[in-house]
C-alpha cells in the first residue's frame, strides 16, 4: 500500500461522495454496533470489526454506521454485535466471528433476513421464525 | 490474556476513552527487541485508593454492569507487560505505561496496528481528539509517523460510517507500510 497524504484522502473521499450520490444507497441508515469491552477484545472483537470493513468495501456499501459500544452483558457469548437495520428489529449476535460477519452483511444488511443461528438478544422466538418479517 | 500486543493497547485506550477525556495521546515506541506503549488522557482520573484496586482483576467499579465482579482491562496488562506504570489524579488524568521484550516467546505478537489505530478513532467520543505516535528505532536509523483523529475528519468530514473507515485504514496501512525497513525480525529466547 503506497504512503497517501492527508490530501489524497480527501480527493478519494470527495470522488466516493460524487459515486454515492449517483447510485441507490444500500445500507443507508443502518448500524452496526461492535463490543469493545475487555471481553469483546479478548475474544476476536476488533478482528470481527476489520471482517465487517471488509466485507461492506467488497460489497461496495459506504454509508453504514460502524461504532463501538463496551461489554453488552453477554461476555460468555462474545464477540457480540448489534445490528439496526430500519424496518428490521434491532438484533444482538453472539459468538460473531469473520465468517459470521460476512454473512450478516450478506444476509441482513444487504438480504434484510436474519442470521438466525447466532441471535442472542432482542427479536422475540416467533420473529426469528419469520426470518425478521 | 489477549491475543495481540495491540489488544493490550485498544483495551487500556477504552479506558481513556470512557474517562470523559477531551484529548488522548497515545505513543507506541518501537526498538529492536522491546516494544513501549503510553496512554495519556486528560480525563477524569483515579484516586489513589482506586489506582490500587483497579490492578485486581476481580475489582470493578460497578457503574456499567451492577452484578459482574470482574474488571480484568490492566491486570491483562500488569500480567504480560514490563516496565508496567500507572499514574492518576483525580480531574486532571491518567498516564498508563507498558512495554514488552519481542524477544520472550511468551509475548504474544504485535497484531494489526493500522486497524487498532482505527478502533480508537472510531471508538473515541465526539468530544474527544486522539493523537498517535508511532516510533520506531532500529539498527539502521528511525522512522515514525503521528496521525490525529481530528485531521482525519477534517479530510473525511465523517468517521461514522463504513466508507470513510475504510479510507482511514487504508491511509493508516500506508503510513505503518513505510515503517516496514525499520521492523526487525524477532529471534525468540526460549527461558529454560
Amino acid at each position: 500500500m503506497a504512503k497517501m497524504t492527508l490530501e489524497e484522502l480527501r480527493k478519494l473521499r470527495a470522488q466516493k461522495q460524487d459515486d454515492l450520490q449517483k447510485r441507490d444507497i444500500a445500507g443507508k441508515d443502518c448500524q452496526i454496533i461492535v463490543g469493545m469491552g475487555t471481553c469483546g477484545i479478548a475474544a476476536g472483537a476488533k478482528v470481527v470489526l476489520d471482517a465487517f470493513l471488509k466485507e461492506l468495501d467488497d460489497e461496495k456499501i459506504e454509508n453504514v454506521a460502524v461504532t463501538q459500544t463496551g461489554c453488552m452483558g453477554l461476555c460468555y457469548v462474545e464477540p457480540t454485535i448489534e445490528v439496526v437495520v430500519p424496518g428490521m428489529p434491532d438484533t444482538i449476535y453472539g459468538k460473531v466471528d469473520a465468517d459470521v460477519a460476512r454473512k450478516i452483511v450478506k444476509e441482513h444488511i444487504v438480504g434484510k433476513k436474519l442470521v438466525t443461528d447466532h441471535i442472542y438478544d432482542r427479536p422475540s422466538v416467533d420473529i426469528m421464525k419469520n426470518g425478521g418479517r | 490474556m489477549h491475543v495481540f500486543l495491540c489488544d493490550f493497547l485498544l483495551d487500556i485506550a477504552q479506558n481513556s476513552l470512557e474517562a470523559d477525556s477531551t484529548m488522548v495521546r497515545i505513543l507506541i515506541s518501537e526498538k529492536p527487541e522491546s516494544i513501549l506503549f503510553r496512554v495519556e488522557d486528560n480525563g477524569k482520573g483515579m484516586s489513589e485508593e482506586t489506582q490500587k484496586k483497579v490492578l485486581d482483576p476481580f475489582y470493578t467499579d460497578g457503574v456499567k454492569h451492577k452484578k459482574r465482579k470482574v474488571g480484568l482491562g490492566l491486570p491483562f496488562v500488569l500480567q504480560t507487560s514490563r516496565d508496567f506504570s500507572l499514574n492518576s489524579s483525580v480531574g486532571k488524568g491518567t498516564v498508563v505505561q507498558f512495554g514488552f521484550d519481542l524477544t520472550d516467546i511468551d509475548v504474544p505478537p504485535l497484531g494489526n496496528l493500522p486497524s487498532t489505530i482505527l478502533a480508537v478513532f472510531t471508538g473515541a467520543p465526539e468530544s474527544c481528539d486522539v493523537v498517535v505516535t508511532r516510533e520506531i528505532h532500529s539498527d539502521h536509523g528511525d522512522s515514525s509517523y503521528r496521525v490525529s483523529k481530528s485531521e482525519l475528519l477534517d479530510a473525511l468530514q465523517e468517521l461514522r460510517t463504513a466508507g470513510s473507515q475504510n479510507l482511514t485504514r487504508q491511509y493508516l496501512d500506508g503510513l505503518e507500510e513505510d515503517l516496514k525497513p525499520y521492523r526487525s525480525e524477532h529471534v525468540f529466547r526460549i527461558p529454560e
